[in-house]
């Protein structure tokens, strides 16, 4: 029998701790982990809660991050509840299991505390390791505080564990604003977190000595492109309604409402800043000012469900708004954003196109402070104004040296 | 908004001090928020720590603070940290340091005219806790200058926070949260 854990129903905690207490509450039975800066925290809690009693499960240590997914993807083939946790040099270790895990079909969750690439070296968040696994054939869910992180990481089991999904589910937060910051969480008792999920209930699991499975086949020009496209289109057909019912049902239990696109003030928006993470709830205090102070018609565009992406959604959200602002805290060496690249794609399907621009701001950790995001709310309203863009494309923010800018000018 | 910024060494507990008053705070049904700059810092390396007190939820997620409160807990920080930095016209400045508050003004001129409050939390937490951790003690001076709890309130929340240390340490320390809380002016 696992201890039971007496929670306060407000707590302090980090975004890490937050994450942990998701893995204890599931009941996670294997964790293989090579921790890294700054998710360490979180398996290093679930080995602590292990250790004392509260979980009954495995914690595995492994030497690499690549070994770390390749133990996860061995666990939860074998019919386990698997989850493990890890940041920017790991993660990039991690990629070619990444593609494994989810081409396998396994309901992993991996909790990505997001953090900048080296060189130069940098512990930082920035969402440079969350944009490179956005091809992998995971789900991802992103948080904008670490109570979602919290959330996001219970329902990411009942999300990727589905039998008409089961693909593995990244749930993001943000590397120190987040996972070293404590704010007010409030938990879910245990019994409560527990019963929303319920027992792991294994697909075609390894484990299973009365019928033999198979994983890790090798298919060439005769089968692989139809995996591929299985998975795509379940990923494109399925996992939509089944993120909504989850989120649905969480809201039953915790009173807090999620939705795959978090639209703030965009009734009336004429303007609109499109962005991941911490930033999301920056943004939605700036665009509070603003409409106070001048009057301009701002509203934000949280991506909740970056893979996969949410289109029609953003598309309806998007379609009266005159000028968009797509905030992307990753360098895209050599073109615009990846939000910018994503929105285009979506906004030239509606019947008003608005004025695009893309800002590339927060590299390693560089602060982004409401004053800023007014002031692109301020800019993004010229473009409102003139009825097109006026300015460059793209521009760097708080960066030091002359504006820093490109294309389109 | 309440805004504290706190200027520390790693290793002189400016993360404890900031998460336990956090702790402190929420349970009177207050938002908060506690976080610090340490990046790769190693023990000893200048530091800064960093409270938000709100009565809504807080959202705010930018570095940049004005603060209300700067409290400074290694005496050598006043000179060699930027500690007027981003300051309000109100800010309070509460500072580890064995000087008189004159000669402090007098030794580091740029606190002219600004509301300065002096307490030794280094000689405090030596003597009480054995240690140079002024992070407590810092509490209590905070306590005091800024009205924000009653003592006995306040130490009786901390005892709750500090209930996983030794009954030793729990005593060191509300001893030494006190003495800061009568000593500071």
């Amino acid at each position: 029998m696992t201890e039971k854990m007496e929670l306060k129903s407000v707590e302090v905690w980090d975004g890490n701790l937050a994450a942990a207490h998701s893995l204890r509450q599931a009941q996670v039975d294997v964790v293989s982990a090579y921790p890294i800066t700054p998710s360490t925290p979180i398996v290093e809690n679930y080995a602590k809660f292990l250790a004392n009693g509260y979980v009954e499960g495995e914690y595995m240590m492994v030497e690499s991050e690549h070994a770390a997914m390749s133990g996860c993807i061995g666990a939860s083939a074998a019919g386990g509840r698997v989850a493990t946790a890890t940041s920017s040099q790991g993660f990039a270790l991690m990629v070619e299991t990444l593609y494994q895990a989810s081409g396998m079909r396994l309901p992993i969750v991996l909790h990505v505390v997001n953090r900048a690439m080296a060189a130069p070296l940098n512990v930082n968040g920035d969402h440079s390791d969350m944009y490179l696994g956005r091809d992998s054939g995971w789900i991802q869910l992103d948080s904008f505080r670490q109570q979602e992180a919290y959330d996001l990481g219970l329902m990411a089991f009942k999300i990727g564990e589905d039998h008409g999904v089961r693909l593995p589910v990244m749930v993001h937060q943000d590397g120190f604003i987040s996972s070293h910051t404590a704010q007010n969480i409030f938990p879910l008792s245990d019994e409560v977190a527990y019963s929303f999920l319920g027992d792991h209930q294994p697909f075609n699991a390894m484990l299973d000595f009365e019928k033999p499975a198979t994983y890790g086949a090798q298919t060439e020009e005769n089968w692989h492109f139809e995996h591929k496209a299985q998975q795509h289109h379940d990923l494109m057909t399925k996992v939509f309604s089944k993120v909504e019912e989850v989120f649905a049902e969480y809201e039953k239990i915790s009173g807090r409402k999620y939705r795959i696109v978090e639209d703030f003030m965009m009734e009336d928006a004429e303007v609109a800043i499109i962005a991941m993470g911490t930033t999301v709830n920056s943004a939605r205090l700036a665009a509070k000012i603003i409409r106070e102070k001048e009057g301009i018609k701002a509203g934000v565009v949280g991506i909740r469900l970056l893979r996969p992406f949410p289109f029609e959604q953003i598309k309806e959200v998007l379609k009266d708004v005159k000028a968009i602002g797509t905030l992307d805290r990753s360098s895209p060496n050599g073109t615009v954003g990846m939000l910018h690249n994503e929105i285009s794609g979506v906004v030239i399907e509606n019947e008003k196109v608005p004025a695009m621009k893309n800002y590339i701001y927060g590299l390693g950790g560089r602060d982004i402070t409401i004053q800023m995001l007014q002031d692109i709310f301020k800019e993004l309203d010229v473009s409102a104004k003139a009825g097109k863009r006026v300015g460059p494309i793209q521009k760097f923010i708080n960066v030091r040296g002359p504006e820093l800018s490109f294309l389109g000018k | 908004m309440l805004e504290i910024r706190w200027h520390s060494r790693a290793g002189q507990g400016a993360v404890t001090g900031a998460k336990g008053l956090a702790d402190v705070i929420a349970t009177t049904g207050k938002y908060v928020q506690a976080f610090a700059f340490y990046g790769s810092a190693k023990r000893g390396a200048a530091m800064t720590a960093y409270n938000r007190v709100d009565d809504e939820d807080i959202i705010n997620h930018e570095k940049f603070m004005n603060p209300d409160f700067v409290l400074v807990i290694d005496p050598a920080l006043t000179y060699t940290d930027d500690i007027t930095l981003n300051e309000k016209d109100d800010t309070k400045y509460i500072i580890t340091t064995h000087l008189s508050k004159d000669d402090l003004i007098k030794s580091q001129p740029k606190l002219e005219g600004k509301d300065v409050y002096v307490v030794d939390c280094m000689r405090i937490s030596q003597e009480k806790i054995g240690k140079a951790i002024p992070n407590t003690p810092m509490l209590g001076a905070l306590m005091k200058i800024s009205g924000m709890y009653d003592i006995d309130f306040f130490k009786e929340k901390m005892l709750e926070v500090l209930s996983k240390f030794p009954q030793k340490i729990i005593d060191a320390n509300m001893a030494a949260i006190e003495t800061a809380y009568n000593e500071v002016e």
